[in-house]
């Protein structure tokens, strides 16, 4: 089976071919479990349950997030196959002996005439379950002594599910990634509007995976950005201002479009709805607010000084500290002061943590004004906490010295610091600690929108 | 206790008893506490007090429900929106996604659980019957948050956890699951349009079959658990098509909060929009003025109380619940500390209970201060009738009470009047917001403040549309007072005669090329433009034209109007009775410092214990005091590591220093097993409050955990 993207649309038929090959003979006993896998919406579940229902098969389809316990997905498999009060006889808490009993003792009283089937849907979640689970259902068929097949659906190989005991081994099938040439146009061509030619969808159809290919192959988010941009496109035909044949351009009309979209609705910054109420009103040109926009936070203003003193603690390294923050600190070598590991910049290598003490300490040498330790200052750091400004890491200490990390980025912290320095001392502090980081900073910053550049070529 | 209680154990243990015989005998009424053996009316101070705690709380929640109804009304019309269902364009990938809405609210925590109850309270009379609203804390699960779900939409309780041992019926077990959620919408819905058909059809007004949509309110967006939000997301988009799900994010910091815990994958479920509550400032801003500058409310607060209040606010919380909470203390402080302020309410029966003044309160009248430096001001005569006669005591303090009442009616507007006129100007020298300029008023004189000239020196050069926009600004306060008429009136002459210039200064070239080159600069530099004019001012004096003289006289009212109605209230008699003024109280109870309290405590126990054997000079370590103190003591003088050996030496020359006087000196230094178990125990203790703790570094140390030692 090729892995490549040059994928051709025969391939999927004989993808197809082969399953359906599988399920031809419903009153023989079918190979125990399949295994299908595949990226997002590359039609695994539409296909298998699409096969199910053509051909009329006995199935339970259960989606495995929605299994919090293995007992769940009992429930949902039994009833399924015998009816709801097959299910009712489970027990309290289900183990896998007594489901297999269970279906034993069902399966013996209505008999399969044909393969049954069990469909799993983000089979990656029965990892987390129970560890003896995937592989009983992997031989189902042998445990229960009935004609039953386990289909598992997932985005992730099989070399990531097989246990570290062994198991199984069940039926490969990968679903290939449509290519872009033929096979999405194609299928995305299928929902063309009714008042226009397909043409001009197919038209339309490649003009947007000019635009949205390289970020996106999710079919369904493509088949959803083709529907919100379309009536767009066809602005300047019903103005009559361009012809079907002028693809050209209708193009220049719609590229800046897209291109806004990529950045807004794809990412979800604007939803769907208000894309929509933009572009009917776009004459009043009103600039949506996105929600990334809305990034600043009103905070109290010792809060403040904690989250910044936070910040310099966590990507300061601590010997610094005595420098930055001590008036009369002790003359230190220019030469040696900075070791060679610590000259790479701390943004490259994240957040630090830091003991209580040191966050006090920084923050009592931040604040201008003299603040008694009161209680409130404390539960601020704790409130700071549970909006997931600072995290709390380690667990083995946590009364008498937590630590903590700063989890917000560079550019929050100078608008905060921005809107509360008065003083110009701390500006300078931050100016200090940040200057060593500055130079790297700026090199990342250069190295992501090459990538990106690349990446858009 | 009389009697002992038996047992029916024959084993040997431990039995707690809890006395029946022992209720509490002596049950005082809330109200009981206020009542002193001295005084007679603390049942009326707490019923006056009880009284204006309904107000504030009335007022408070009136406030509330007045500035969140545009954001929650927004919120309520989004969900019919999405509750009727596009059905016009309903393609497959926009039924799967569940519209949500982002509700901003900041980050002032403890408001939000009013400004959620009414959100659920306006739904539910408006929208939809089907509200749920989770909590962070109750669903650490995805397990527990579908079960909590639907609990509170089925109304029962759900069996989530299968080792539970409950006998209820197993038909009434349901499994915990959306889709069985999805089977009791059915027949829920399906009974309420056979049972209500008209029900439902008032509220689409439309053909249109009606789904109620089911919302879902995550009172804490950000302390939820990434990995369960994406599930419960993931699960609930499966339904979309049978369950018309809407979720409602309570957001404390900011929406790209949601971008931040959830993946592409799951956000690109959801149709989030955004609705920005009030900001909190305001919300306080508007409780400000109901409350405290508002002459119907008898009680107030003094400028430092009010610096207290504001500045736990601003600085710690953001919470006008809080501060609201801090206003009820300081009423309940006052009206229990000072037994004058059986006055302190209503102008009519103020007057009322001063004619019935008892001869303990006369007394007390005579003593407060602000009647002192009234008796001061008065003919000899009349100090010495104030001195001795109760009744006249009585008939002046009806007087002054009803000054004081004047006195309130007229401060507010007036202040109100100046906040117009000088909020406007740059850089806000008498502050940006009317608490500021409330606070330097009742202070002191504010006439005598730099704040206040420098803001008289910038009216004096406004433009003449700014300045009558300013006064119609007043007039319009004042109108709406009705009181102080006679103000009204000449302000309104003023602004009559500023109009009336029009005609005037149009003729005079000279005057009005002045007023538009003054309009030009302070588009460009107020501070060089204010100094310019200063100069040209004191140089042209002479030739001032008719504006400049009219402008000046109405600078001249308003200082006069400020010279005689905002002063401070200091200076009022009788202000005790209504003003709270014990700032250090407040912070000392709401703004808690418990470190320095426990170290207080440790290092002079005097002042806990008030025992004159323990009061010490700094710097000593007296035996007397308590073991822990000495520990303490002692530990201050060590470094991060502590040798438990030294510090038992140092402690027990500490302890036989008491003894020296008496024993001869052997003994000391001699291990005595008491002081030994005497010193594990305080170090135990120390341990326990989180001084030390135990080290694995070095052997028979233990570590300090606060720093400042070495």
């Amino acid at each position: 089976m090729s892995h490549q993207k040059s994928f051709q649309y025969a391939d999927l038929l004989s993808v197809l071919e082969r399953v359906v090959d599988i399920m031809s003979a419903p009153d023989q006993y079918s190979y125990p479990s399949v295994f299908i896998y595949g990226h997002r919406a590359t039609g695994k579940s539409h296909v298998v349950l699409s096969i199910m229902k053509d051909l009329e098969l006995p199935h339970a389809s259960v989606d495995c997030v929605e299994c919090v316990s293995s007992g769940l997905l009992f429930h949902q498999v039994l009833s399924a196959f015998f009816g709801p009060d097959a299910a009712a006889l489970l027990p309290r808490c289900p183990s896998l002996s007594d489901f297999v009993r269970l279906y034993k003792q069902m399966s013996s009283n209505s008999p399969a005439t044909q393969t049954r089937y069990i469909i799993l849907d983000r089979a990656e979640r029965m990892r987390d379950m129970d560890f003896s689970l995937l592989p009983a259902l992997l031989r189902l068929q042998e445990l229960v002594n009935d004609n039953v097949t386990v289909i598992l659906l997932s985005e992730i190989v099989w070399e990531k599910f097989r246990p570290n005991t062994g198991c199984f081994e069940p039926l490969l099938f990968h679903f290939p990634d449509y290519s872009k040439g033929k096979s999405l146009v194609q299928i995305l061509s299928w929902d063309h509007h009714p008042s226009y030619t397909p043409e001009l969808y197919a038209s339309y159809i490649n003009i947007l995976l000019g635009v949205f290919f390289s970020v996106c192959r999710d079919l369904r988010e493509l088949r959803h950005l083709a529907v919100l941009n379309f009536s767009k496109f066809c602005e300047p035909l019903e103005k009559g201002e361009a012809k079907e044949s002028d693809i050209h351009k209708l193009w220049k009309n719609i590229e800046p479009h897209l291109q806004r979209a990529m950045q807004t609705v794809y990412l979800r910054e604007v939803s769907s709805v208000q894309w929509e109420q933009q572009q009917m009103d776009e004459k009043e040109a009103t600039t949506l607010r996105v929600l990334s926009a809305h990034a600043h936070i009103e905070l109290p203003y010792y809060s403040k000084f904690l989250l910044i003193a936070a910040y310099l603690a966590s990507f300061n390294p601590a010997r610094t500290d005595r420098r930055f923050f001590l008036k009369s600190h002790g003359k230190i070598r220019k030469t040696n002061f900075l070791k060679k590991h610590e000259k790479t910049s701390n943004h490259l290598l994240g957040p630090k943590p830091f003991p209580l003490d040191r966050l006090m300490a920084i923050f009592y040498s931040v604040v201008d004004s003299r603040v008694a330790p009161t209680a409130s200052v404390f539960s601020q750091i704790s409130s700071l906490v549970t909006l997931q400004l600072l995290s709390q890491v380690g667990h083995d200490d946590q009364l008498d010295s937590p630590k903590y990390k700063c989890s917000v980025s560079l550019d929050f912290i100078l608008a905060i610091s921005r809107c509360v320095c008065v003083c110009v001392r701390l500006l300078d502090l931050l100016a200090l600690s940040l200057v060593i980081q500055s130079q790297v900073v700026r090199q990342e910053r250069s190295l992501f929108t090459a990538v990106s550049n690349l990446h858009l070529l | 206790m009389s009697e002992i209680p038996l047992t029916s154990s024959v084993s040997k243990g431990c039995f707690v008893f809890k006395s029946a015989s022992k209720k509490r005998k002596r049950h005082v009424g809330v109200g009981g506490y206020l009542v002193d053996d001295s005084d007679e009316n603390g049942s009326d101070r707490f019923r006056i007090c009880q009284k204006l705690w309904e107000t504030v709380q009335t007022n408070t929640e009136v406030i509330q429900d007045q500035l969140n109804k545009k954001v929650l009304d927004s919120l309520a019309e989004f969900i019919k929106k999405h509750g009727l269902g596009c059905s016009s364009d309903n393609w497959r990938q926009r039924a799967r996604e569940i519209p949500t809405a982002a509700l901003m609210l900041g980050v002032n925590v403890p408001d939000h659980a009013m400004t959620f109850r009414s959100l659920c309270n306006l739904l539910q009379d408006s929208v939809t019957p089907f509200v749920v609203s989770v909590h962070a804390k109750e669903c650490a699960a995805v397990k527990l948050l579908i079960q909590k779900v639907l609990e509170q939409l089925m109304g029962r309780g759900v069996s989530v956890d299968e080792e539970q041992e409950d006998d209820t019926a197993l038909l009434q077990r349901t499994q915990c699951t959306i889709s069985a959620l999805c089977q009791w919408y059915k027949t829920v819905t399906k009974k309420s349009t056979q049972v209500f058909p008209q029900r439902t059809e008032s509220l689409t007004n439309s053909d249109f079959p009606q789904s109620l949509p089911v919302v879902v309110i995550f009172k804490d967006f950000e302390a939820f658990n990434s990995q369960v939000l994406q599930d419960f997301i993931l699960i609930c988009s499966r339904y979309t098509q049978e369950l018309p799900f809407i979720f409602i994010f309570g957001i404390a910091t900011s929406p790209s909060a949601i971008q931040h815990r959830l993946p592409h994958s799951v956000s690109s479920l959801l149709c989030i929009e955004v609705f920005h509550s009030l900001s909190c400032t305001q919300h306080l801003a508007s409780v400000f003025d109901k409350l405290i500058l508002n002459s119907q409310f008898p009680f107030k607060l003094s400028s430092r109380v009010i610096q207290v209040l504001v500045g736990i606010f601003l600085y710690h919380d953001f919470s006008v619940q809080n501060f609201v909470k801090g206003l009820q203390f300081s009423m309940l402080e006052h009206f229990k500390s000072q037994p004058l302020s059986m006055l302190c309410c209503q102008k009519q029966e103020a007057l009322l209970s001063a004619k019935t003044l008892s001869k303990k309160n006369v007394e007390r009248i005579r003593h407060l201060p602000s009647f002192m430096r009234y008796v001061e001001t008065q003919e000899p005569q009349e100090q010495v009738r104030l001195l001795t006669n109760d009744e006249h005591v009585k008939e002046v303090c009806q007087k002054l009470l009803k000054n004081l009442h004047k006195y309130h009616k007229n401060y507010y507007p007036i202040l109100q009047c100046l906040h117009s006129l000088t909020s406007s100007l740059p850089k806000f020298p008498l502050g940006k917001h009317i608490r500021e300029l409330h606070v330097s008023c009742i202070e002191k004189n504010l006439w005598e403040t730099e704040e206040y000239d420098s803001a008289l020196q910038l009216l004096r050069i406004l433009a003449k549309d700014e300045l009558v926009a300013a006064l119609r600004k007043c007039a319009e306060i004042l109108k709406s007072t009705k009181i102080l008429q006679n103000v009204l009136q000449q302000l309104e002459d003023f602004i009559g005669r500023l109009e009336a210039l029009e005609g005037v200064s149009s003729e005079d070239s000279s005057g009005n090329g002045i007023i538009s080159g003054k309009m030009e600069y302070q588009k460009t530099d107020l501070f060089q433009l204010q100094k310019t004019l200063l100069e040209k001012e004191s140089r042209r004096t002479k030739r001032m034209n008719p504006f400049e003289v009219l402008r000046s006289q109405v600078i001249e009212f308003i200082d006069s109007l400020v010279r005689e109605y905002l002063t401070p209230a200091e200076l009022q008699p009788l202000n005790e009775v209504c003003y709270y003024s014990s700032s250090g109280v407040l912070r000392q109870r709401l703004n808690v410092t418990p470190r320095t309290s426990i170290q207080a405590a440790l290092s002079h126990p005097f002042y806990y214990l008030q025992n004159e054997s323990l009061k010490t000079d700094a710097g000593t370590i007296s035996s007397a005091a308590p073991d822990l103190c000495i520990v303490y003591k002692l530990h201050l003088e060590c470094g991060r590591l502590i040798n438990l050996y030294d510090w038992l030496e140092a402690f027990l020359t500490v302890m036989s220093a008491a003894e020296d006087q008496d024993t001869n000196s052997e003994e000391c230094g001699k291990y005595d097993s008491l002081k030994h178990a005497r010193f594990i125990q305080a170090v135990s203790e120390m341990e326990f409050l989180g001084f030390i703790k135990s080290t694995k570094q070095k052997t028979d140390h233990v570590a300090r955990l606060t720093w400042g030692g070495c």
